[in-house]
Order: structure tokens, then sequence, then C-alpha cells
């Protein structure tokens, strides 16, 4: 076991290093830049092979990865808040024309008013783009995840783009001590990429031509077959990777569930600071419980409704906001998961955190205690309940 | 071709890629067309005026007068527009 002192983007970059990727386009944006700061010090410093192209933008950044991609290299980008903005129709294209870029994304808001900090608003905004999501808590899940990623992303069954989520100043820029593998023991885990077509000028292929009614239809669905795929997959990544790393992952991480009556479901590092209330709830006999998404899309429904229609109420907290309408976006994914069952919990959104406000853990123990109160009563008086916002 | 003739998502290559060159010629593009441009053999003097303005590669050249390549022609009715003597009609397609 060694152990390193880094920083959430440090992590990332440490573990794009070891995965051997061959090309790496990005454009600096705050809180993601050390990523790609980190990641170009590497390639100075001859400790990769990795050709770094420096762009003028992030909608260069992700074209180039798209091209790098379509030749069959290894790609990795990262961004945030007004990069991802700006790269967001070349999202579209490297998911449709499935190529398999990992990218990390240090969430931060989205101007105007400018801000620098968390939320997942920039995310969440792309979150229709075709590419897999997921959602970490601290460094070392950011690292392991990274790693994973590559995995997923290049599987033949799923062949779709990733992006590695954390929260900006949060989790990028906190150092923790992250357990890091061997060099080796990566390599082996990866293996070389096998795509399932290049652009070879030996062996003609037509990339990105017109597609008309007749066709366009047919292949959005593949992406959707794809994206059905991932589940699947990533058991087995997660189960390889066990193997290697020692540390268990899945599509979400459950905590006091086997009897808990009210939950809390979110991403990020949120869940750190609500599995200590929940911990300390639970030692006044309280029975709540955390459920944290590892994997935001596709959506894990199969595994969120079993993780949670034993409940009698649910908070789910969405550190984003969609504008009119009826819930934050995770928690309409959680209602329209739900929607199909008997047995289901009330449930409530709470909308938190925006512009990178801190959530304390008094704030989470006002969500139990509101979700406790919702279990006995059954009625939710209030829907969507603003965390923190001054009145 | 028909809609239903063509090979579904599951038979398709994936992310709309095209692995072999030239396929194109199998691409029928005519089937956008709602007028379709009919050739009255007897009026065309072969000047071939129509054949220099088709936006595409419709109009081929025969002995004396001149054929229009359905598969491709999207009918646009340049030809019937230039053509100066009056010899191509523009004809609702019928479904």
């Amino acid at each position: 076991m060694t152990i390193v002192g880094l920083t959430g983007d440090e992590a990332v970059a440490y573990a794009v290093k070891q995965s051997k990727v061959d090309i790496v386009a990005a454009y600096p944006i705050t809180p993601q830049t050390i990523m790609v700061e980190r990641f170009s010090k590497y390639v100075a410093d001859g400790e990769v092979q990795t050709e770094y192209v420096c762009v003028e933008s992030e909608h260069s950044a992700m074209s180039a990865c798209v091209g790098a991609s379509l030749t069959g290299a290894r790609v990795f980008t990262a961004t945030a808040s007004q990069g991802l903005a700006l790269m967001h129709e070349m999202l579209y294209i490297a998911s449709g024309l499935r190529c398999p870029i990992v990218m990390g994304v240090a969430n931060r808001a989205l101007s105007a008013p400018i801000n620098i900090h968390g939320d997942h608003s920039d995310m969440m905004a792309s979150r229709d783009c075709g590419w897999i999501q997921v959602y970490v808590e601290n460094a070392q899940e950011a690292y392991d995840w990274t790693i994973m990623a590559f995995k997923l992303a290049e599987d033949k069954e799923v062949q779709l783009p990733v992006s590695v989520n954390l929260d900006g100043f949060i989790l990028s820029h906190s150092m923790e001590g992250v357990d890091v593998l061997e060099d080796g023991v990566v390599s082996k885990f990866l293996q070389l990429r096998k795509p399932l077509f290049t652009i070879d000028p030996a062996e003609p292929v037509t990339v990105g031509a017109l597609c008309l009614p007749d066709y366009y239809f047919e292949f959005k669905r593949q992406q959707v077959e794809a994206m059905l795929n991932v589940p699947r997959v990533l058991r087995n990544v997660n189960k390889e990777y066990r193997g290697v790393a020692g540390r268990n992952y899945g599509v979400l991480e459950a905590f006091g569930m086997e009897d808990a009556e009210v939950a809390i479901l979110c991403l990020g590092s949120t869940a750190g600071t609500a599995r200590a209330v929940a911990r300390k709830l639970r030692e006044q006999r309280e029975k709540v419980g955390v459920v944290k998404l590892w994997l935001y899309r596709p959506f894990p429904t199969e595994d969120v409704v079993v993780a949670l229609r034993r409940l009698k109420a649910l908070a789910v907290l969405d550190r984003a906001v969609s504008f009119g309408a009826p819930y934050g976006a995770l928690c309409s994914d959680v209602v329209s998961a739900l929607h199909t069952q008997q047995e289901k919990p009330q449930v409530f959104n709470v909308i938190y955190g925006l512009g990178g406000r801190d959530i304390e853990p008094s704030d989470v123990e006002l969500v139990f205690k509101e979700a406790l109160k919702i279990a006995e009563t059954g009625v939710v008086k209030e829907p969507v309940m603003f965390l923190g916002v001054r009145e | 071709m028909k809609s239903e003739e063509k090979p579904g998502w599951k038979s398709l290559p994936i992310g709309a890629v095209l692995l072999e060159p030239g396929s194109s010629l199998k691409y029928k593009t005519g089937d956008w067309r709602a007028f379709r441009p009919v050739v009255e053999k007897e009026k065309c003097v072969n000047c071939l005026l129509c054949w220099i303005y088709c936006p595409d590669a419709a109009i081929q050249r025969k002995e004396k007068w001149v054929e229009v390549n359905y598969d491709y022609c999207k009918g646009c009715g340049i030809c019937a527009k230039e053509c100066p003597k009056d010899a191509i009609k523009m004809v609702e397609e019928q479904k």
C-alpha cells in the first residue's frame, strides 16, 4: 500500500498518468486547472509518452479529443463550468461517434452571476449528452473511478465517453491521503484500448456522414442500448478493480439502509457529511440512512428502487436547480424510478449548496428531522425545500 | 428503398461509421422528390442544357435525347425551367 498526499485534481492527474493515455487536449479552467497543469508537468518531465495538445478553447479541446479518439487512441480531457458549457455541442458528437473519452470535471456553478465554486449545475445541464456520468465523494474515489472509467468507456459493449465528476474546491483542492496502485498494476488492469474501428488511411472509413430521418433514429437507439449495457459492464469492472485495489465500488453506496425508515440520497462529497450525521442519529436510535449514487448516467433505476422502496420518507439532495421544473434533476429521476412501484416512500427535494455554499452537519440534521416528521405524518408540506438560502 | 427494408439498429455499425468507401452510390436519394421531370423525346433536341444545369448528375445522355435517373433526381425542376424547347414537364409524384 502506497499512500500519497493528493488533492482531488491531482489524484485524477495521477490516475491519468498511470492509465497510459495517448492524447490529452484540454484548456485550463478553475477549479479543474490542476488536473491539466499537473498532467502537463508529467509530459514536460518526460514521465509519460502522452501527446499534449494545447488548444484555444474547450470547444477545440473536445473536438481534438474526438479526432484523437477516432484514431484508436486513449484520450483524456478535463473541464468545469463555462468550459463544459462551451464544449456542449461537441459532447454530443463524442458520444454520437462512440468515442470512449474520459473527462475529469471539477463541478462548478455556471455564470451569471459569475462564481468559481462547486455545485452540479454544469454537468446537470449536460445530462442528456450521452455521456456516462460518475460522481465521487473524495480524492480516493476520484483516483479509483478515473482508472475504472477508461475500462468502462472502452468496453466493446459500451464505447461511450465517461465524465468523472468531483465537487469543485471541496474535492478538487483538498488534499487527502490517497492509496495509489503500482504503475504495472494499472497497466495490467487497463490493457491497451481495442477500438472497434479507426480512421486509418490504409483502411478508409467515413465518419460523421449525413444521417437523415431514415437512419438517425437507429443510431440513437444504439446509444440507448450502450447505456443500458453500462450497469452490467460496470459490475465486472468494479469486481476486477476490487481484485487489484481491494476497494469496493458499484452503482451506489448505501449506509444504514438495512433498517432505515428515512434516508437522504445525494451525489458527491455531501454523502460524507450526510453519513456522519446519520451515524450520530442512529446512535440516538433514529432509523436513518444515506444513499450515494456513484453512477448518475445511466441512471441505475433498478438498484435505486431496491434501495429505496421500503423507506417511509426520502430526501433527494440536488446541488443544482432545474428552473421551472417540478424538482431538481436528480429528484426528478428518483421520482420517475419509483413511480411504477406500489411500495414507495414520500419523496421531497432539497436544493442546496448553489455556488459552493457550504452544507454543514446541522443542515443535514435539519433535512433528516424533516424526513422523520414526514415519515410520521405521511404528509409532504414542502415538496421542494431550499436549504440554507436567505429569505 | 422503403424504410422497413433498411437495416435496423442491431445490424448497423455503431457511431454511424461507413465501413465501405464509395457507398453513397447505394444511397438512393430520389425519394425526396415531390415532382418528377418527364422528358418528351419528340421535343428534345439533345442540346444538353439540362445536363449542364442539373445540380446533381441525374440527367443521362442518350444518342438522340436525354433521360432522367430517378434514383438520384430530387425534382428541383431546373432542367424543366432551362429547357429551350419546353420538352421537360414536372409531374407531381403519386404516393
